[in-house]
């Protein structure tokens, strides 16, 4: 397993070489080497995935393979970059390789201009998110977390003479930045108490910051029976729920959702790798990677789990409104990843099932939203819009498009045999399993509105007429973009029968298999679901526009993502901006900067006065300077005095 | 007045208060001149009266050596090359300026 530094390394490599070297010279060199690169990492992804379920079948094994040290500050707290082995990483690497390479591949066909650069940071991007992956401790993830965080700015505003895309790329930075402040003071807080307690409890760790030892029991419930004196919470609490500040922004949960919708600005390439099959799952992953801590501390995992319920509910609700396909796409991503989050929240050390569960769904939504994303990507390419109701019809146009959007549908929606179904039924397993009802009908209910937004689209943009000259003269995308959507499909169909249980488990006890009762009612809600958007939207308008107006306020409502961007824009703009931000402006504008000038202002001016001085001529000169000396000679004299 | 003299033979502080009669008229010639020639001169008579000083320590702290007499005639004949540099560059300039009135000559201040 020594090589799986390589598999972070090489797009770093090609990386530099694409944007350095090959971008100015060709962009076809540039794109195929970019994707030649990433498509080796992902077979080395597959090698080491081979590698190690192979070799560590049955027991949850962290291996760490490769290390260096990065920083140290002192003996006994340095910080070590390196390669971390176990079966989560394991999985998110073959994730993040395959949709990635994936994407590289489809992008050859997709983009158009500025080739050198996308591929520059595609490769970027690739490069942080496995960096994360990989991540042996908090600071090491931190670091690439940013470092995707940029990769996503670059790529939301890759358009950047677009002034709706740039706006939107400072939306996601910032919104995110804000939740990666809650992200650093939870790493400080636990690099503080971690290194105060710090004990050698194993032979693999190195250092206070490290994942194993921020899970340890040890270190947790020594922390966790400090009161940090904020609210009720102990230190451990505190920790974790300002941890979690950072996850939620990443994977744009409820309140600090608001940038991903926008992030959709972005290439469609980029949205389906970055916005829906790996950089917001960072946030799953993250709460994953630390799921002992949480679950040390019962209430941040409580605070997981209904976050989760409720963004996915919500983002739902707002999913059926939108008529942007993207925009329909990414609040079902939002709404899966809340799946994913309520999954994890559910989870118990005595009954791990959620943390099996969430994992196995961030590893089939990888794929069937990746290929929702790339698909919604050749009908924007062929029909130039994103508006759902200026398509229609493009079932007999793009036949290859077509069934591949189906599949993903249908594998969103949870229908047997398709990847969702198996893994949305672990996840309302684990929820009513645990005893969780509310949230189990939540996200059964949510199940059943996943079917409504996204058989919504297909109805309403492959079925039907053609609704402009654009969706009636569509031609089916080049083939350079139909392998990857075909290779995506199979996935989408497959995925489902991974047996995630042996892989991928924390604990003992995992279920693995279908349960029937809970099997019944899902695909019911998702045949439901279907049944609804063929009813209201397959063929007519009227019936929906009706229904529309049934639930009025509701409706308008959701359809404006019931107006959280309006009411930041007024915290931020009308109180922020207006009682804060503006007087201190003026504090730093007149008064910081009015004394700087000011001594400016004082020395230039007496500069001026002075400068009359000098007259140019010697003997001006030479009479100061006699004058002066006989000053100097004259204090001497009176100084020291004369001896007679 | 040769009895006057004899019996009041000058002592050091004489000769350097001459020394510096001297030195003051050349300060003062040298500050006031407009005629640059006339700052050359008066520099002269403060080289002498510098040269002077040299033979006046001389004669009075160690008369067997003649180390300063040889300094005061190195004086006289480095200001002899140095009257000769200013007078050339007093030339070059009233080639230029038609004029070698130092009060005129304020380019430093630029």
């Amino acid at each position: 397993m020594k090589f799986a530094w390589l598999i972070p390394a090489i797009p770093l490599m090609s990386f530099i070489l694409v944007g350095l070297v090959l971008r100015p010279l060709s962009k076809r060199i540039a794109g195929l080497t970019a994707t030649a690169a990433i498509f080796v990492c992902a077979a080395l992804a597959y090698l080491l995935a081979w590698e190690y379920f192979s070799s560590c079948a049955h027991e949850y094994a962290a291996i760490v393979p490769v290390t260096f040290e990065w920083l140290r500050y002192q003996a006994g707290l340095s910080v070590q970059m390196g390669v971390l082995v176990d079966p989560i990483s394991v999985l998110l690497m073959v994730v993040v390789t395959t949709v990635s390479a994936l994407v590289h591949l489809y992008s050859i066909g997709y983009m158009h201009e500025d080739y050198g650069r996308f591929f520059t940071y595609l490769n970027l991007f690739t490069f942080s998110m496995l960096g994360l992956v990989a991540a042996v401790n908090i600071v090491q993830m931190y670091v690439f977390w940013e470092l995707v965080g940029v990769s996503s700015f670059l790529l939301i505003g890759f358009y950047y003479k677009k002034h709706s895309a740039v706006a939107a790329s400072n939306k996601a930075f910032i919104v995110t930045r804000f939740s990666d402040l809650g992200f650093l003071t939870g790493i400080l807080i636990l690099g503080y108490y971690g290194f105060k307690f710090f004990v050698d409890t194993s032979a693999g760790q190195t250092g206070p910051f490290d994942f194993a030892y921020l899970n340890s029991a040890a270190f947790t419930t020594k922390i966790a029976s400090m009161p940090s004196g904020i609210f009720d919470f102990s230190i451990l609490t505190l920790s974790m729920v300002l941890v979690f500040i950072g996850a939620a922004g990443k994977s744009a949960m409820f309140p600090l959702h608001i940038w991903l919708p926008d992030a959709m600005e972005g290439p469609t390439p980029v949205s389906a790798l970055i916005h829906a099959a790996t950089m917001v799952v960072a946030g799953v992953y993250l709460v994953a990677r630390l799921f002992p801590a949480f679950a040390a501390s019962g209430s941040a995992l409580m605070m997981v789990a209904y976050v989760g319920a409720f963004t996915s509910l919500f983002a739902a609700i707002i999913g059926i409104t939108q008529d942007d396909i993207k925009r329909v796409l990414a609040f079902s991503t939002l709404s899966q990843i809340g799946y994913m989050m309520l999954a994890l929240g559910v989870a118990t050390p005595a009954h791990p099932l959620g943390y099996t569960a969430s994992m196995f769904h961030l590893f089939t939504h990888a794929f069937f939203k990746a290929l929702l994303f790339l698909a919604a990507g050749a009908v924007i390419h062929a029909v130039s819009t994103n508006n759902i109701w200026e398509m229609g019809g493009l079932r007999k146009k793009m036949p290859v498009t077509h069934i591949t959007f189906l599949i993903a549908a249908l594998a969103i929606a949870g229908i047997y045999p398709f990847a969702g179904f198996f893994s949305k039924d672990e996840i309302l397993a684990s929820a009513l399993g645990n005893g969780h009802t509310l949230i189990f009908a939540v996200a059964l209910t949510v199940a059943a509105l996943t079917a409504v937004y996204m058989f919504r689209i297909y109805f309403v943009a492959f079925t039907g007429k053609a609704r402009t000259h654009h969706a009636l003269h569509a031609h089916e995308a080049p083939k350079i973009m139909l392998i990857p959507l075909i290779v995506l499909a199979i996935l989408s169909a497959i995925a489902g029968f991974v047996p995630m249980g042996n892989f991928v488990r924390i604990g003992p006890n995992v279920h693995n298999g279908i349960n029937h009762t809970i099997a019944i009612a899902a695909s019911a809600a998702a045949v439901l679901g279907i049944a609804a958007a063929w009813f209201f939207y397959a063929g007519q308008t009227a019936r929906a526009a009706g229904a529309a107006k049934t639930f009025g306020v509701i409706y308008l409502a959701a359809k404006q993502k019931f107006y959280i961007d309006e009411l930041y824009m007024f915290i931020t703009k009308s109180i922020l901006f207006r009682f804060v931000a503006s007087p201190i402006a003026w504090f730093d504008r007149h008064i910081v900067d009015g004394g700087v000038n000011l001594s400016g202002f004082l020395t230039r001016m007496t500069g001026q006065k002075l400068r009359f001085a000098q007259t140019g001529q010697v003997q001006t000169y030479g009479f100061w300077f006699a004058g002066g000396l006989l000053l100097v000679m004259l204090v001497i004299w009176a100084a020291i005095g004369v001896k007679s | 007045m040769i009895e006057f003299l004899a019996s009041h033979t000058p002592g050091p502080h004489h000769w350097l208060v001459l020394s510096m009669i001297l030195f003051s008229i050349g300060l003062y010639g040298v500050l006031s001149r407009s005629n640059a020639v006339g700052v050359l001169m008066s520099v002269e008579i403060m080289l002498n009266s510098a040269a002077m000083n040299f033979v006046i320590f001389n004669k009075y702290i160690s008369p067997a050596a003649v180390d300063g007499q040889i300094m005061a005639i190195f004086a006289i004949a480095v200001a002899a090359a140095e009257a000769v540099v200013g007078m050339a560059i007093f030339v070059a300039i009233y080639r230029r300026r038609w004029s070698i009135d130092v009060s005129t000559m304020d380019l430093m201040k630029d």
